[in-house]
């Protein structure tokens, strides 16, 4: 028997109990305020589609929900188990299946619920408390009904993982044994906070649990959508324009055609299309068509030079008179520059920066031959946009679109932009032919159409008093669009505030009293998106690179100068303490140097060391070692903070040395691994990682150590050769310019 | 035209044209899908097998090249992740997004079937041909290293 209650909702009927299988479903709602019941569909009202969050069978296997997708961040598994936590719930009798989309039960809090969307790092820390106290209100069913069967009182009773214990009387119940009898109430039992486990109980939180999909990580089974097949599927390939909003103009398509296995060519609005037997055949007819495609000159940027475009946004970056919008403000900068004893100024850049996850971007859609519903398998960020796109492009409700979210080979941010353009390839594919069409990106296919982290520049400037303390900051940043680009509800819903690429300006945690951060908006034109570190890869590499300096312009050592500006913030001194005794900061190397970063990013208090040295023929940096610290909270899955720490460095380690993406005439100049270069084992130094456990509200750990490295290197790099480098990635003729 | 081999000590065939890449034989057309596709052009190791017992790029052999040979496949490493390298690979929970890590375990096998016991140097060399966009190296590292102790 299925017993299914709606309990945290009250605008549902009372007591809805519904018979099935066996076991026991309880289906509250997380947040169900009156936003969350508004979304919540009429179907849902009257006691039919609101799913689950955990159901627990009879032979006591619990199944819950994951409403975050999975990418190698962990969040399949740490969710879940905030759940199992307060639950009590025997770990080894859970089972976790991906929640379908529904953003009104399953919605990220972090996007005010309204949609079902991985990004940011947020995950834990937006579903921490919701689902914890959702945990706890099955527990205290449970409780309640071992009560009532035994005839005793409730707060006589314990639990052990997945079992109710009456330890007056020895007796004991299984939760599998319970859910063949348990009433459900009407209503859900109220939890408190102080009802939540302290972190001392906890048994699962803060303990490593291997992670739920990782056996299948090792033997191949594991399953991305490139892995899918159904019946009946045909491959695609598309080659697509090279240019944002440019449209095929002429097609001559016969050489592609007559590729052995080909059966279709198709016009897109973005491109041209192959449908073939095979995968390499769709290759091979993708490689005729670029000979033989002319595109429209449509596009905002047919013939922008990013190397030109960046000398553009620097001139606008440090033009004091010209337009800027205030991005963040405290006191009154302005007022202080003009009483500032001396003024500091200095200037960044930035490159465009590419994901390169390793997974080629792909997807499997199936729409029906009526055209009145689609079947997708792919790997995405997020589960409601991926519904949504596809459900607008055929005009369906968004019930008819059947989304299986698989795993992704990496998504860094790549796999969330609202306009799904690897998704909706194989929609559109599909949908032409009338199959199920499988459609890979080649990997020139992912660089060229890349969605890139944006080029900045940055123009700083630090006014001091007489005794040298810092007491104004300004920094202004002129950053390519990516908001209204990428997600334009996302950015409407932000009150057109582009987050994703300013977010960070500031010098938080750092006692600064007046403070202004002004964006220059720029549009080239340029595909661009979030990328690993975000905003705060641009702009910590500006600021903390700035505190060096201003510390150099002091003659006070980086230590020093930032412990004594943190002094009111503990994590954060702490955090960069820790790392500099890691990393023996006053111990001096011959040949190499050490470079600091500390960035309080999103909550998460991560600080960086970096030693390197530099081979001045060539220009190359070296990496010797990276010491790193993060306090994110509660760690509920320290070891696989420890391995995401590990992870961001080794991606800011990238972005700082070797990655960039060049446009020359509106065109991306990379193809692939060999021009654009992404570390590899011989480039990557010991990171010697180290959490700092608090009791805090648990913050994000999986990107957070990726905007420390440039800026570290940078430092480190001053501290050996008295050179600045200012313009990421620092390539060995940047390097050897700024040595000469 | 078929072309004969074997895959994980099966007899396979497949009609593919010559120049056809063996990854997507394998792929498509015999359901191996463990093998991943990252680069199409040698540069990542995604594609990993063992040819005739050393391994190679899957993605720049081509069914031309492949008649008569034996072919492993993460698949046929071990019937059970037995494997000392896969079960290295748990111990030390190396995987992140894990589609890199085939080809990484290919590789790894690979070394210590030639070299039972690599220096440190010597593993980075070998493992420096694959790459992890993930950054899970460090892990890789210990996890050759657990592997050739507990081999």
């Amino acid at each position: 028997m299925t017993k299914h209650i709606r309990s945290l909702n009250t605008q549902l009927s009372r007591r809805q109990v519904m018979t099935s299988a066996a076991g026991l479903t309880f289906a509250i709602a997380l947040g169900a305020d009156s936003r969350a019941r508004a979304a919540a569909p009429a179907s849902a009202r009257s006691g039919k589609a609101l799913s689950p969050w955990v159901s627990i069978a009879e032979d006591g296997t619990i199944t819950l929900m994951s409403p975050a997708t999975e990418m190698g961040q962990g969040s399949m598994t740490s969710l879940p188990l905030i759940i199992a936590e307060e639950l009590d719930a025997d770990w080894q009798k859970v089972r976790i299946t991906p929640a379908p989309p529904n953003a009104a039960i399953y919605g990220n809090p972090a996007f005010g619920g309204l949609m079902m969307y991985t990004a940011g790092s947020n995950a834990v820390t937006a579903y921490f408390r919701p689902l914890r106290t959702f945990g706890a209100q099955v527990r205290r069913v449970f409780l309640n009904n071992a009560a009532r069967h035994w005839g005793v009182p409730v707060d006589e009773l314990t639990t052990e993982p997945s079992v109710v214990v009456h330890a007056k009387s020895g007796r004991r119940l299984s939760y599998g044994e319970i859910a063949a009898f348990a009433e459900i109430p009407a209503e859900p039992p109220a939890i408190k906070p102080e009802d939540l486990k302290k972190p001392a109980q906890f048994r699962l939180i803060s303990k490593d649990v291997m992670r739920t999909e990782l056996p299948s990580k090792v033997n191949g089974s594991a399953t991305y959508s490139i892995d899918v097949q159904v019946p009946g599927m045909l491959y695609g390939a598309v080659l697509r324009a090279p240019v944002e909003g440019s449209a095929p103009h002429r097609i001559d398509d016969a050489k592609a055609k007559a590729v052995a296995g080909v059966t279709s060519i198709v016009r897109l609005p973005h491109g041209v299309g192959v449908i073939a037997e095979t995968p390499w055949a769709a290759f091979m007819a993708r490689e005729e068509l670029t000979r033989s495609v002319t595109w429209t000159r449509t596009g905002t940027a047919w013939g922008f030079d990013s190397d030109r475009g960046l000398e553009d946004f620097a001139v606008e970056a440090k033009n004091l008179q010209g337009r800027a919008a205030e991005w963040s403000r405290q006191g009154d900068a302005r007022g202080e520059f003009s009483k500032a004893a001396s003024i500091v100024e200095a200037e960044y850049r930035c490159d465009y920066a590419y994901h390169a996850q390793m997974e080629p971007l792909n997807a499997v859609a199936a729409v029906s031959p009526a055209g009145d519903a689609v079947e997708i398998w792919a790997g995405t960020q997020s589960q409601t946009t991926a519904t949504e796109t596809p459900a607008k492009f055929l005009d369906i409700p968004r019930e008819k679109v059947k989304l299986h979210d698989l795993l992704m080979g990496g998504g860094f941010g790549r796999r969330g932009n609202r306009d799904l353009d690897f998704i909706m390839d194989a929609v559109m594919l599909s949908k032409e032919v009338g199959r199920p069409v499988k459609v890979i990106w080649t990997r020139e296919d992912d660089v060229h159409n890349g969605r890139f982290r944006p080029i900045s520049a940055h123009y700083l400037r630090a006014g001091l008093d007489a005794s040298g303390k810092m007491t104004a900051w300004h920094h202004r940043v002129a950053v390519d669009r990516i908001g209204p680009y990428y997600e334009p509800v996302l950015y409407q819903r932000n009150g057109g505030r582009d987050n994703v690429a300013m977010l960070g300006g500031e010098p938080r945690g750092y006692d600064v009293p007046h403070q202004l951060v002004e964006h220059v908006y720029r549009d080239t034109g340029v595909r661009t998106n979030p990328l690993r570190g975000i905003s705060f890869l641009a702009n910590k590499f500006a600021t903390e690179t700035f505190i060096d300096e201003i510390a150099g312009k002091r003659g006070i050592d980086p230590l020093a100068f930032r412990l004594a500006l943190l002094k009111n913030t503990p994590r954060a001194y702490k955090a960069v303490e820790r790392v500099a005794q890691m990393a023996e900061w006053g111990r001096k190397r011959d040949g190499r140097a050490l470079g600091l970063a500390y960035i309080d990013y999103s909550g998460s208090q991560v600080a960086g060391v970096a030693e390197v040295s530099l081979d001045r023929t060539s220009g190359q940096v070296k990496l010797h070692n990276f010491w790193c610290t993060i306090d994110c909270g509660i760690a509920v899955q320290p070891d696989n903070v420890v391995a995401q720490t590990e992870s961001s460095i080794v991606y800011g380690i990238g972005v700082a040395l070797s990655e960039r993406i060049s446009i020359k005439n509106g065109l991306v100049e990379q193809s692939n691994f060999y021009d654009y270069r992404v570390p590899r084992m011989n480039e990557v130094p010991p990171m010697h990682i180290e959490v700092i456990q608090t009791d805090n509200h648990p913050t994000g750990a999986g990107q957070m150590a990726t905007p420390l490295v440039a800026p570290a290197i940078s430092n480190a790099v001053m501290q050996l050769a008295g050179v600045r480098l200012r313009h990421t990635p620092f390539t060995p003729e940047r390097v050897k310019k700024a040595l000469a | 035209m078929s072309t004969n081999f074997t895959v994980n000590s099966k007899a396979a065939s497949t009609d593919a044209p010559p120049a056809t890449p063996l990854l997507w034989v394998i792929r498509e057309g015999l359901k191996l899908t463990g093998t991943k596709f990252g680069c199409g052009t040698g540069l990542c190791g995604a594609c990993m097998v063992h040819i005739d017992g050393k391994r190679a790029y899957a993605c720049q052999t081509q069914v031309s090249d492949i008649g008569g040979k034996s072919i492993t496949t993460i698949e046929g490493l071990s019937a059970d992740s037995s494997h000392p390298v896969q079960k290295a690979w748990l111990a030390e929970r190396v995987p992140q997004c894990g589609y890199c890590q085939s080809g990484q375990i290919m590789s790894a096998a690979d070394l210590l079937k030639q070299n039972p016991k690599p220096t440190r140097e010597q593993i980075i060399e070998h493992m420096s041909t694959n790459i992890c966009r993930c950054g899970t190296y460090q892990r890789i590292v210990r996890a050759v290293e657990r592997a050739v102790r507990e081999a």
